[in-house]
């Protein structure tokens, strides 16, 4: 029987039900699982995404038509049975499971194990092939916890604004940056001043009813070295002379899973690394590969050589999803 | 807190920082609070000495594997992501929960923990290993195979660490780099002596710090009057202090390595100078009058039995060209004028004899100095020192003194063919790249280099050698053969190690040219020209010179 689901020019497709998903170009019928900008490219004609995340797709690919889907509501498309399954990865990401002729396929998107206060938990999906995410496939992407984590961030920020400077956490602007927010809320009695960039998002999240700190724009504070013991939020790229000019002693923290190697935490010249990440950790693969039951596992993103050797050499069927999609880069906009 | 985990803090403290003023700070910190024998081992490992390592990585390697049930491939695998051993092996080994630190001082945990593996037996070695994974968090577990492997990588340099000590101590640097050099061992008493207002019992041994020249960027017009400088040849050899004191010779090199026992030739005759000499100069073999290439002093280095034969085949040769003690007295505040004047009459103006003064080169103008520089290359040089006549002698690297005017570098344009991920600061970069050049149709591959790319250039590199990979060898990446580099190299010669008959000295990337196309770069035969041109240009130098294997000294050659 041929693959329910296969790799083209455009993406991943299914071609019994005639739709993509997560397509790299635009295409008559995409499924998509996030609203990151690898995951939703603008240009299709029809969107099919989770009801929950609609509106930060919305936001992202102004104009868009974007049908809503509540979670585990199936869909049918040419015979085959779409539905949607939170990932855990950021509001309103999903999982999409795929089944047709007693085949059940399950696209994880990106994904993660942890709690995040401001998206479901990722749900276990039986089925017989699982393609998974692989951003972080080797063992030495271990988590620490979000607690642990957070319980860092949180005394550093404390830290820097004791002696009068900004702890400016650089992040991805949707989904991290809200989790953030959420997690920093019982800790923080000023607002945390946000670039932006950040601050549509923010207003989407507690539209949808997350609680996140109370924020305020840098840009309404006075323009040089005026901001002074207050925690400051922002993407990797605002982090630039003229906008930090505003800041008092401004200290950078980068918060992403690349942070959990000395080596990249080094290279990228921060003053710190919390690993905080959107995405599974090894064990976190290991585990939602083992409960979902699959007998076939294909990686897909990220450096999946290792964990497809690494299946293969447990028994199980293991391949590399091919294909590297045209201008994507690894550090752009993933939620790591 | 245990003064194991004071120091992690320190390594912490070090690692997390980029500003230099906060790691000087932390240091000083740490020397104020630490115990003598903390301080001592501190400064061991911060400054960069070694001791022969206990366990090998790749035995370390293997016990982890079966500690963890990951499959060898796999640590393997991880170690080419992160870069580093002991933070692979401490995320991938650490089954500690932080509750059982151990409570040891850094000394006591060095000395009861690590030296003693030096002599275990290979099942104890692993036994003292497997109980630090299990009661071990990551951050104790990193800093305890990072005490193992010897070299801390922290991103402080040694002077920096002398600095930041020294601040502590409330020394100036200068002080503390001297009491550092020699042989020392790290005991409570050299820690206490560290910090001893009076160092009474110094060491009859110990070589100044070295000063040490920086490049000269401009014209050296720019610089002032001709008569206000000495010139002098830069000599290729190693850079060394002969130290007469209390009737013993002492011979250093700049790495402080300690080469009395590998020059006799200059030993013995060195000892009928006065009792409290010290003379800052550069090793070099001789023969018939003639200056001979690196490559032979090196062969000399490599030797471990100085037979009469190879004294008398590759003698060597002092060329001094300082002066920092007489009489017992330290000379380094009066002017070079001062110093080179009582050498002169020290040594004699004889071209003779293995003591010799380093001559200075004759120019009136600065005109007649770059036409003798430009003959650099066929007198077997690597260029010409220019040194103040007022100028004290220093310590380290301070700029405006001391110049190197070094000649162009040979070049090539060579086209990128391998790539493996640097270490370090550069882990998960594609950073340390292989060159070949054109043998007819084939790319033979004839330097490796490091440096020379800019951060943005380096990134840009890292993204392209990604996409554009054709296979893998464990960690190298074979790319497709597109892009042509120019490389700077400082010496050719003949080499039965390497495929393409030839090996270069200090290859460095000079610019990336965007502009060429790959079938464009040089090919081998004209490389096999200029290496007959050099061989030409300098016909004392051997056809067959190449060091016996490769030596701990390969890194002495530039150390002006």
């Amino acid at each position: 029987m041929a693959d329910l689901l296969t790799m083209t020019d455009a993406g991943l497709y299914c071609e019994a039900g005639d739709f993509h998903i997560d397509p790299w170009r635009p295409v008559p019928r995409a499924v998509t699982t996030h609203a990151h900008s690898d995951h939703a490219r603008a240009g299709s004609e029809l969107y099919i995404a989770a009801a929950e995340g609609v509106s930060l797709l919305q936001h992202r690919l102004p104009g868009a038509r974007v049908e809503g889907l509540e979670w585990g509501e199936t869909r049918t498309i040419h015979g085959v049975r779409v539905s949607l399954h939170p990932s855990g990865h950021i509001r309103g990401a999903a999982q999409v499971r795929v089944e047709h002729g007693g085949e059940v396929w399950v696209a994880s998107g990106d994904y993660k194990r942890e709690a995040d206060p401001t998206c479901r938990p990722f749900e276990v999906v039986r089925c017989h092939t699982f393609i998974t995410e692989a951003t972080f496939a080797l063992p030495v992407y271990r988590w620490a916890g979000p607690d642990a984590v957070m319980a860092d961030v949180v005394s550093w920020c404390q830290a820097t604004m004791a002696s009068d400077g900004c702890a400016v956490l650089l992040t991805y602007t949707l989904g991290k940056a809200q989790r953030l927010l959420a997690e920093l809320a019982p800790h923080l009695e000023a607002p945390v001043l946000v670039h932006g960039a950040v601050e549509p998002l923010n207003a989407l999240y507690r539209a949808a009813g997350v609680t996140l700190a109370s924020t305020q724009l840098v840009r309404d504070t006075p323009v040089r070295g005026g901001v002074r013991g207050a925690v400051v939020l922002a993407p990797p790229s605002a982090a630039v002379p003229a906008w930090l000019r505003r800041l008092h002693e401004p200290q950078m923290a980068f918060v992403s899973g690349w942070m959990r190697l000395r080596g990249t935490r080094r290279r990228r010249s921060m003053d710190r690394g919390f690993a905080l990440s959107d995405h599974a950790d090894w064990p976190g693969l290991l585990q939602t590969i083992r409960e979902t039951g699959a007998q076939r596992v294909l990686a897909t993103h990220g450096d999946s050589a290792a964990l497809v050797r690494f299946l293969a050499e447990t028994g199980l069927e293991a391949a590399a999803l091919g294909a590297v999609m045209p201008g994507a880069s690894d550090a752009d906009e993933d939620g790591a | 807190m245990s003064g194991f985990r004071r120091f992690g803090d320190l390594y912490r403290a070090l690692d997390e920082t980029t500003s230099t003023n906060e790691k000087r700070d932390a240091l000083a910190a740490y020397a104020t609070d630490a115990s003598d024998a903390d301080l001592a081992w501190a400064v061991f490992v911060l400054t960069g000495r070694r001791m022969r390592r206990p366990v090998s990585g790749n035995v370390m390697r293997d016990w982890a594997s079966q500690h963890t049930g990951l499959p060898a491939w796999l640590i393997e695998a991880s170690y080419h992501a992160v870069g580093d051993l002991s933070e692979t092996l401490a995320i991938l080994c650490s089954r500690g929960q932080g509750n059982a630190p151990p409570d040891l001082s850094l000394a006591e945990f060095m000395e009861q923990e690590v030296l003693p593996l030096g002599a275990a037996e290979p099942d104890e070695q692993r036994q003292v290993l497997q109980r630090w994974w299990d009661t071990l968090d990551e951050r104790d577990c990193f800093l305890a195979h990072k005490l193992v492997g010897g070299a801390l990588r922290v991103g402080v340099s040694a002077t920096l660490a002398v600095r930041g000590f020294a601040k502590g101590l409330g020394y100036a640097p200068s002080v503390v780099e001297h009491r550092l050099m020699g042989t020392w061992e790290p005991t409570a008493a050299f820690g206490a002596r560290l910090r001893a207002a009076d160092d009474g019992a110094a060491d009859r041994s110990r070589p100044y710090p070295f000063y040490l020249a920086s490049p000269l960027g401009d014209s050296p017009e720019s610089s002032g009057e001709r008569d206000e400088w000495l010139a002098e040849w830069k000599w290729d050899g190693i850079r060394a202090q002969l130290i007469v004191r209390g009737g013993e010779v002492f011979l250093w090199s700049r790495g402080e390595e300690r080469l009395t026992e590998r020059f006799p030739d200059l030993v013995v005759p060195a000892g009928h100078l006065p009792d409290g000499t010290v003379l800052d100069g550069e090793i070099v073999i001789k023969r018939d009058g003639v200056v001979q290439p690196f490559a032979v002093l090196q062969t000399r280095i490599g030797r471990t039995n100085l037979s009469a034969k190879v004294l008398r085949d590759s003698p060597a040769v002092f060329l001094a060209f300082d002066l920092i003690e007489w009489g017992g007295e330290d000379w380094r505040e009066r002017s070079l004028r001062e110093r080179r004047e009582v050498l002169a009459q020290l040594l004699g103006a004889s071209g003779t004899g293995p003591l010799q003064l380093s001559q200075a080169v004759v120019a009136p103008d600065w005109a007649a100095l770059a036409g003798l520089r430009a003959q650099s290359r066929s007198l077997g040089v690597e260029g010409i020192m220019l040194k103040r006549w007022s100028s004290p002698y220093r310590s380290g690297r301070p700029r405006g003194d001391w110049w190197k005017w070094k000649i162009e570098p040979f070049t090539m344009d060579a086209v990128l063919v391998y790539a493996q991920a640097g270490s370090g600061k550069r882990a998960s970069l594609y950073t340390d790249y292989t060159f070949a050049v054109w043998d007819g149709d084939t790319l033979v591959p004839v330097a490796k280099a490091y440096s020379g790319l800019d951060d943005e250039e380096i990134a840009r590199l890292d993204r392209w050698i990604r996409a554009h990979t054709k296979e893998r060898f464990g960690p190298v990446r074979v790319v497709e053969p597109v892009h042509v580099f120019e490389l700077g190299f400082e010496a050719i010669q003949r080499s039965s190690r390497h495929k393409a008959g030839i090996a270069v000295r200090f290859p460095r990337i000079l610019r990336w040219r965007t502009d060429k196309p790959a079938r464009e770069a040089d090919t081998l035969p004209a490389l096999h020209r200029l290496l007959e041109q050099a061989a030409a240009a300098h016909p004392a130098q051997p056809a067959q010179a190449e060091p016996e294997a490769p030596s701990l000294f390969d890194d002495l050659g530039d150390d002006a």
